[in-house]
């Protein structure tokens, strides 16, 4: 496994040390990529999937944030540790990312052609001429018709999902191994959201490039992902190839997640709820960190140490009931809900 | 926005026209004129945000209204309650046009109608206790004796499962689902007839979401609401509704049943929406087909001659261009605004619902 990762990450902890305490946004998380892979990280707001992927770029404020532990290893290269001008040399090159919120995350004052084309200045010995042909032909890949013009454009003058579009050509530009997306399509309609998805599976097709896929729509990860990690309270708590998540829920948080969903219970019925909130990370936890709200829960959940142990083939769960054999999370069946039924299916 | 100087005789007497629909929309319109420069002001163009809206609804239904960002589901919803005045066209609640109505008599007819909005965050005042916000909504209907007031808030925060004790806090001491609990006490403390909720679990966590969705569907059992509930996620607005409503640039297009509308779309903009919702099943998922539009909604300030969704439309032909098409039923169980319907699902009366099924086979 270890010999054809993309990127190792191991025991990640970023800590933000703030009047209040601290604040333990991700504490001791482990996952690989492996080259081409679609990588989802689903959880809550607050549950710590943006902070572990901004770490990795190293894009967190130091201070009030900082790396308690771990390392994250990109080819022979800690991400974490190396010298800002190593880190400069992956960053935007190797290894991008497309931000949430197209609006904030282009600068209003600079040319979209401009924006456009420099990460290949920067990263590629290139003429200006040659860049910014690339910068007209990679709008075009996105879909973003005559690009001269468009090149000369502010980003005001674009749509949300234009401006989205933007991005990721930006993102790609460089044809990354590795693309980080955040929430690429929260903002978006669904109808845009399709569109967005579809272009960026077409340009993974095409460049081969793994992809970290943040989001809290888990419909989105049924769709498009090939291995989901679960995060609660800035830890992993499950991670399953995408099929036996949904299928074979091995912890109680997502099996209560895929309970208060509309989209997979029957219309009229109550919805499960999870009782209580999220847990406030800047407090020390003892044992499990969803024990609190969880239907299962027991004494021991929150005396033992808690870790991700391997409870099938390729599937690793935090629940220690679960890896005691004592809870079976499997649904006896889906309800027959198909909260949208597909109309258009072949 | 329209300010009305003097009610006509004519106003008077739509007001007193006689439904059996406890809400009727007639042909309801809201413009917004467009202006441009500082100082002399130029009309450049009218958005017709909401543009022959007609709809009726039972007492006790819940409506669905989806569409996506700018379509005019939300200035439907505000113009409905009279936040926004309509250029043309009637809101009929009981009988009574609230578009004619002015002044004081629209201020005490408000009691009938309230709103619920996407961000708890930002419609509650951060300076008023829960108590100050819903001791103020009570007021505002009927008059309760100071020494009666801490009993009714209490009641009403029960109703909606917050801690009466909690009363004397203010709302950045509450989560964002629990802002939205005060949110909904506050529009039932007028004892409302009909809600209009806007995205009122878009800001919401899935955890946090489903108690709301449970909360607003246990309160409609329990006060025979009538609710318009506006959204964009196709799975709650199912859950909830009795009827959908899709709407595009202004218009509706479909409307139906959530099994009619979303399990057996007729009209095109329809199919591809409910295509373009992704399913939470991996087997599911990876059978369908997805139809990705292209482009974006055109602007509802130049909307295209004729069907206004005919540029994105694969069904689109000639004589869509030549004809905003109406919403009728051309045969089939439920209206859809696409004048190619029956050529697209055959003929209903060979009524195998299968056909009408699989349009793009």
């Amino acid at each position: 496994m270890a010999g054809d990762a993309l990127l190792q990450v191991e025991d990640l902890r970023t800590y933000f040390h703030t009047r209040g305490g601290v604040v333990r946004a991700v504490d001791g998380v482990s996952f690989d990529i492996r080259k081409g892979e679609t990588l989802g990280i689903v959880g809550e707001s607050g549950s710590g999937k943006s902070v572990a992927c901004y770490s990795l770029l190293r894009l967190i404020p130091q201070p009030p944030g900082r790396f308690e532990s771990g390392r994250a290893m990109f080819d022979g290269t800690d991400l974490l540790h190396c010298s800002d001008e190593e880190l400069r040399k992956i960053r935007g090159n190797r290894l991008s990312m497309i931000f949430q919120d197209p609006m904030t995350s282009l600068n209003p004052y600079m040319r979209i052609g401009e924006q456009l084309i420099e990460p290949l200045l920067l990263h590629r010995d290139v003429s200006r001429d040659d860049a910014w042909q690339q910068g007209v032909a990679a709008l075009r890949d996105v879909g973003i018709q005559d690009g001269e013009k468009r090149m000369r454009s502010y980003p005001h003058e674009f749509s949300g999902g234009m401006r989205q579009r933007v991005m990721i050509a930006m993102a790609l530009i460089t044809r990354p191994e590795l693309l980080i997306a955040d929430e690429p399509t929260t903002a978006l309609d669904v109808t845009v959201q399709a569109q967005i998805l579809e272009l960026i599976r077409k340009m993974q097709c095409e460049l081969g490039s793994a992809v970290i896929f943040i989001t809290h729509d888990i419909g989105i990860v049924s769709s498009f992902c090939d291995r989901v990690l679960v995060m609660y309270a800035g830890r992993i708590i499950e991670t399953a190839p995408t099929a036996q998540l949904f299928y074979e829920p091995k912890h109680p948080y997502n099996q209560a997640l895929q309970r208060a969903i509309p989209a997979l219970n029957a219309k009229g019925r109550d919805l499960y709820t999870i009782p209580g909130a999220p847990p406030d990370v800047s407090k020390p936890m003892r044992g499990c960190p969803f024990a609190p709200r969880c239907e299962y829960a027991q004494e021991k959940c929150v005396t033992s140490k808690i870790e991700l142990w391997d409870v099938a083939p390729n599937h690793r769960s935090a629940c220690l009931r679960v890896k005691l054999g004592e809870i079976d999370l499997t649904p006896a069946e889906r309800p027959d809900t198909s909260a949208v039924e597909d109309p258009v299916r072949a | 926005m329209r300010q009305r100087a003097s009610i006509s005789a004519e106003d008077r007497a739509t007001v007193l026209t006689v439904s059996s629909a406890f809400l009727e929309l007639n042909d309801l319109k809201t413009h917004f004129p467009v202006e441009s420069g500082f100082v002399l002001k130029r009309h450049v163009g009218t958005v017709k945000a909401v543009d022959g809206v007609s709809l009726s609804l039972r007492k006790g239904e819940v409506l669905g209204l989806v569409g996506e960002s700018g379509c005019g589901k939300s200035t439907l919803g505000r113009t409905i309650l009279q936040l926004i005045r309509a250029t043309s066209g009637a809101v009929i609640l009981e009988g009574r046009n609230l578009n004619a109505l002015g002044g004081g008599e629209l201020r005490r007819a408000r009691a009938d109608f309230q709103m619920i909005f996407q961000d708890p965050y930002a419609s509650l005042s951060p300076r008023m206790t829960v108590f100050d916000t819903l001791a103020e909504a009570i007021r505002a209907h009927k008059k309760v004796s100071r020494r009666d007031m801490p009993a009714r808030v209490a009641e009403l925060m029960s109703k909606v499962g917050l801690l009466p004790r909690a009363m004397k806090k203010y709302p950045h001491e509450f989560s964002g689902g629990q802002r939205q609990r005060i949110a909904i006490a506050r529009a039932l403390a007028v004892e409302p007839k009909l809600i209009i909720a806007d995205e009122p679990v878009s800001a919401l966590d899935v955890s946090i979401q489903a108690q709301i969705i449970n909360l607003i569907a246990k309160l409609r059992r329990e006060m025979d609401l009538t609710l318009v509930f506006i959204s964009h996620d196709l799975s709650v607005v199912k859950h909830l509704s009795d009827r959908i409503a899709v709407m595009y640039l202004g218009k509706i297009v479909e409307l139906g049943t959530p099994d009619q509308v979303l399990d057996h779309p007729l009209h095109p903009y329809t199919k591809a929406l409910v295509s373009a919702v992704p399913i939470p099943d991996p087997k599911r998922e990876s059978q369908r087909k997805r139809i990705v539009l292209a482009g974006d909604p055109p602007s509802p300030m130049n909307p295209p001659v004729g069907c206004p969704f005919h540029p994105r439309c694969a069904f689109m032909m000639e004589k869509c261009k030549a004809q905003v098409p109406p919403l009728e039923t051309w045969g089939f169980d439920h209206p859809a605004a696409c004048i190619r319907v029956p050529e697209i699902h055959g003929s209903p009366d060979s009524s195998s619902r299968a056909q009408s099924r699989d349009p793009v086979a």
